[in-house]
C-alpha cells in the first residue's frame, strides 16, 4: 500500500510535469490588449521603453552606441529611454510574447520583412496622416524604404529606421592573385570562385550563412525574382513552388553541391557574422552579404581598402537583374503604449538627418532619408555602390501577412537542403519542389 | 453536515472528555487546510492553463487574434484534422517527429537506466574514493542544463569541436570531418547529450533504493554461494521493483518531453533527424504563427502521455499484486 501511494504521488509530479511541457506559455492574459494598458515598461512617468535590434558588432556594442544617442533625446524632451538590446534569434519571439501578453515595450525595432506579418496583429499603431506629420512627414522617407512599413494599401505600421541591401564582397588581392575580374554575372562569380577555390588549404571562393534561415529564405526570393518568381499570388496565398523560385533555390544550392566553392562546414553557419568572419580573415574570397557586414570586417582586422562590392550578379540570361531585397530596419510603436506623444516624438528622433547619419557609421547602415548621404563607409566608390542598389535594384519581399512564414518554412527547409549537401546527400531540382511544396502546405494550413 | 458540525461544537465544549466516537475527532479539517494552498497553486498553475490549452486547440488561433485572442473564432476539431493528417505535410512532418521520440526515448531511458544501475551497484560496497566518485557521477545533474548542453554543442562543431579534434587530428580514426549537428548524426547528438543529463538521475534514485536493502540477505545468500549477478538478479532487482517502476515512468516522461536539450543544442537549424516532438510543437506554433495548431497537437502529445502512462500502471499493478 505505501509504495502504491508513493508511486501515485510519484506519478501526479511525473504527469504534471509532462503536462506543463505539453502546453507551452500562451496563457498569459491578453485581456486588455487594446486599451489603456499601463504595463508598457519604462514604469510610466512620461518614460519610455525601447527594444533595439542588434545591429553593431555586439549586443554591448549597441548599448555604447545608443545610449549618448538616447540620452541626447532625453535632454532635449525630458523622456527617459530605458533600452534594451535583443539579438536576432530572440527578436522575433520576444515581439510575439510582447504581443500576445500586452506586456510591450512602447518603441520597437523589427526586422522590415515582417512589418505586413506583425501589422495583421493589430499590436502596432498605424502611422496614419496625424502621426505621419507628427514624425516629419511620410515625403522624408525613400519611397522604397517606406514602402516595407506594411502591406499595400494601408496606413503603415513601421517607418523604417536604418536602410540595408546585400552586395558581393570581394578580397581584391585574392581575384587579383587567381587572375580574374569582380563578377558582373551569376556565371562569372561561379568561375571566379571556382579560380580561388583550394579545399587543401581550406580556401573557398564564397562563404555563405547556410544555416541561417533568414539568410537563406532572402536568397530564396533573390534568386527566385531574378527568374521572375513571384512567392505569393494577389490573394497572399503561397506559391513558393513555380518553377523559377525552384531553379533559383537550386541555383544557390549548387554554389556548395555542384560548384563546390563554399565549404561544407558553411552548412552550420547560423549567423552571418561568421560567413563575414572567414571573408574577413582570407578563409573566403567573397561573400554575398548586407552592408552592414563592414562593422565585422573591421573588427576582424581587415582594412577598408582590401575588399570591393559590385552588386549580388544575376544570371547572364535573367528576367530582372534584382541584387536585393529592400532589406533593412523599421520602427514600430506599440498600440498600448501609454506614452503616445513621446514615442512619436522619439520616432521622429530617430529618422532625423542628425541621428541617421550619427549612426549610419557605427552600425554601417544607409540613410532611409531622400538627400542624405551615406555615411557608413569613408570609400564613395562603395557608397555609391549600395546606395545604387538599395535605391534601384531592390525589391521588397512580399508585403502580405504570412511572409514572416516563408522566411520560416521556406529558410528552413533550405537548411535542411545544405545540410544534406554538407553531409554527402544530393539535392535534385525535384528534392526542393518536394520540400517547397512541404513548405507551401505548411503556410496554406496557417493562412486558411 | 449539520449533525456532524452540531457534534464538532460538543466536542469542542466537552474538551476533558475522553473522545469516545473517533469520527467526531476535533481538528479533522486540518489537513484539509493544509493542502488547500496546494491545490489551489495547482488549479492555478497547471490546471487552469491546461484547460485553456484545450480550448485554444478549439480556435484559429493565428497572428491575427493573438493581441486579442478571446476572439479567435472557433473552428471545431480541424486543428486536431490538419495535426493527425499524415498524408498532408503538417501531419507528416508530426508524425516523424513522434517516431523519431519514440526511438530517441527508449534509447535514453535503457541506457540511462543500464548505466545508473550499473553505477549504484558498483558504488554499494565501500571502498577509498566512493564519495568522490558519487559526487563526479551527480556533475551533470546538478549543472544547469544550458550550460552543459551548451559546451555539447561547442565540442560537437565540426571545424573548431573537441570531439572531432580527438576523432579526426589526434586519433587519425576518420580523414573526414563528420557533422555532428546537422544530418543524421545529430540524432545520435542528442541521444548521447540526453544520456549524460539523464543517467545520474537514475543513478541517484537507485543509490537510494538500495540503501533500503538489507545488508543481511546479501550475506546469507552468499553463504548460500550466490554470485554477483545472481545476488543482483534474486535480490537487489526485486528489491528496486517499487524505485523502479517509478524510475523508468518519471524518466520516460522527461525524456518524451524533453525540449531544452535539443532546443539549446541545435538552435534554430534543427536537423530532421533530432527533431523532438516539444520542440517541434514549439516550432510549428511559433514558426507559423498557428497557436491553435500547436495547442492540438500538444493535447494529443498530453493524451498520448496519459495513456503510455495508464497502461503502464495497469500492467506493474496487476504484476505487482500477483507477485
Amino acid at each position: 500500500m505505501k509504495t502504491r501511494s508513493l508511486r501515485a504521488s510519484a506519478v501526479a509530479a511525473a504527469l504534471l510535469l509532462g503536462m506543463t511541457a505539453a502546453c507551452t506559455s500562451n496563457s498569459d492574459n491578453a485581456d486588455d490588449s487594446d486599451g489603456g494598458a499601463t504595463d508598457g515598461g519604462g514604469g510610466g512617468g512620461g518614460s519610455l521603453t525601447y527594444w533595439a535590434s542588434n545591429q553593431g558588432t555586439s549586443i554591448d556594442n549597441d548599448k555604447e552606441v545608443l545610449t549618448p544617442v538616447l540620452e541626447a533625446f532625453t535632454e532635449q524632451t525630458g523622456i527617459p529611454v530605458e533600452l534594451e538590446v535583443i539579438g536576432w534569434n530572440d527578436l522575433q519571439t520576444r515581439i510575439q510574447t510582447a504581443v500576445t501578453s500586452g506586456q510591450a515595450p512602447d518603441v520597437v525595432n523589427i526586422g522590415n520583412t515582417w512589418a505586413a506579418s506583425l501589422q495583421a496583429t493589430g499590436a502596432f499603431m498605424p502611422f496614419g496622416d496625424e502621426e505621419m506629420d507628427a514624425i516629419g512627414g511620410a515625403d522624408k522617407f525613400v519611397e522604397t524604404a517606406l514602402a516595407t512599413g506594411g502591406a499595400e494599401g494601408e496606413d503603415p505600421t513601421s517607418v523604417p529606421v536604418y536602410g540595408l541591401a546585400y552586395g558581393l564582397y570581394y578580397n581584391k588581392a585574392m581575384l587579383e592573385a587567381a587572375g580574374v575580374e569582380p563578377p558582373t554575372t551569376w556565371e562569372e562569380m561561379v568561375s571566379a570562385a571556382q579560380a580561388v577555390t583550394d579545399p587543401a588549404t581550406g580556401v573557398y571562393g564564397l562563404s555563405l550563412a547556410s544555416g541561417s534561415y533568414t539568410e537563406n529564405s532572402h536568397f530564396a526570393f533573390i534568386n527566385g525574382a531574378q527568374n521572375g518568381a513571384e512567392l505569393f499570388d494577389d490573394e497572399g496565398s503561397p506559391t513558393f513552388t513555380e518553377d523559377g523560385t525552384v531553379e533559383g533555390i537550386k541555383r544557390y544550392l549548387d554554389l556548395m553541391q555542384e560548384d563546390e566553392v563554399v565549404n561544407p562546414s558553411n552548412a552550420q553557419y547560423d549567423n552571418a557574422a561568421l560567413a563575414v568572419a572567414d571573408f574577413a580573415t582570407g578563409k573566403a574570397a567573397m561573400i554575398l552579404t548586407q552592408n552592414n557586414a563592414g562593422a565585422t570586417i573591421t573588427a576582424n582586422g581587415m582594412p577598408d581598402d582590401a575588399f570591393g562590392v559590385v552588386a549580388l550578379p544575376a544570371p547572364s540570361d535573367a528576367e530582372d537583374d534584382i541584387a536585393s531585397h529592400v532589406a533593412g530596419i523599421n520602427l514600430s510603436i506599440f498600440t498600448n503604449t501609454d506614452n503616445k506623444d513621446g514615442a512619436l516624438q522619439f520616432v521622429e528622433y530617430m529618422t532625423s538627418p542628425e541621428v541617421q547619419t550619427q549612426l549610419g557609421r557605427p552600425f554601417s547602415t544607409l540613410p532611409v532619408l531622400v538627400d542624405t548621404e551615406a555615411t557608413f563607409t569613408d570609400n564613395t566608390e562603395l557608397a555609391e555602390t549600395f546606395t545604387d542598389i538599395y535605391n534601384n535594384r531592390s525589391a521588397p519581399l512580399p508585403l502580405v501577412p504570412a511572409e514572416d512564414q516563408f522566411e520560416n518554412t521556406v529558410g528552413k527547409a533550405m537548411n535542411q537542403m545544405f545540410a544534406t549537401i554538407a553531409t554527402g546527400g544530393t539535392v535534385s531540382e525535384d528534392d526542393v519542389r518536394a520540400a517547397l511544396q512541404t513548405a507551401q502546405d505548411q503556410v496554406q494550413a496557417s493562412v486558411g | 453536515m449539520a449533525t456532524t458540525a452540531v457534534s464538532e461544537k460538543d466536542d469542542a465544549g466537552q474538551e476533558q472528555r475522553p473522545p469516545a466516537r473517533p469520527r467526531r475527532r476535533s481538528g479533522w479539517w486540518w489537513p484539509y487546510a493544509l493542502l488547500a494552498p496546494a491545490v489551489l497553486f495547482e488549479l492555478v498553475i497547471h490546471v487552469v492553463p491546461m484547460i485553456t490549452g484545450v480550448w485554444m486547440s478549439t480556435r484559429q488561433l493565428t497572428k491575427f487574434f493573438i493581441s486579442n485572442w478571446t476572439a479567435a473564432p472557433g473552428v471545431g476539431l480541424r486543428n486536431y484534422q490538419v495535426a493527425l493528417d499524415f498524408d498532408a505535410a503538417v501531419g507528416e512532418a508530426l508524425l516523424r517527429s513522434f517516431v523519431v521520440t519514440c526511438a530517441f526515448t527508449v534509447l535514453v531511458v535503457l541506457v540511462s537506466w543500464t548505466f545508473g544501475m550499473a553505477a549504484a551497484v558498483v558504488l554499494q560496497r565501500s571502498f577509498r574514493g566512493r564519495s568522490g566518485l558519487r559526487t563526479l557521477f551527480l556533475v551533470p545533474y546538478a549543472l544547469p542544463v544550458y550550460a552543459g548542453v551548451l559546451t555539447w554543442n561547442f565540442m560537437l562543431q565540426r571545424d573548431t569541436g573537441a570531439i572531432n579534434h580527438i576523432l579526426v587530428d589526434n586519433l587519425g580514426l576518420i580523414d573526414d570531418r563528420p557533422f555532428w549537428l546537422i544530418g543524421s548524426n545529430a540524432f545520435w547528438s542528442v541521444v548521447v547529450v540526453a544520456i549524460w543529463k539523464m543517467w545520474p538521475f537514475a543513478f541517484l534514485m537507485l543509490m537510494a533504493g538500495l540503501q533500503s536493502v538489507p545488508q543481511d540477505v546479501y550475506e546469507a545468500s552468499a553463504v548460500d554461494g550466490a554470485h554477483a549477478y545472481r545476488q543482483w538478479r534474486s535480490i537487489t532487482l526485486p528489491m528496486l521493483r517499487p524505485v523502479n517502476v517509478v524510475l523508468v515512468l518519471v524518466m520516460f516522461l522527461w525524456v518524451f518531453n524533453d525540449f531544452n536539450t535539443p532546443f539549446v543544442l541545435f538552435g534554430t537549424g534543427q536537423p530532421a533527424s533530432g527533431d523532438l516532438i516539444s520542440f517541434h510543437i514549439y516550432n510549428a506554433t511559433f514558426l507559423t504563427w498557428n497557436f491553435g495548431l500547436g495547442a492540438a497537437m500538444s493535447v494529443l502529445l498530453l493524451v498520448f502521455l496519459l495513456l503510455v502512462t495508464g497502461i503502464y500502471l495497469l500492467i506493474t499493478n496487476r504484476e505487482s499484486r500477483r507477485a
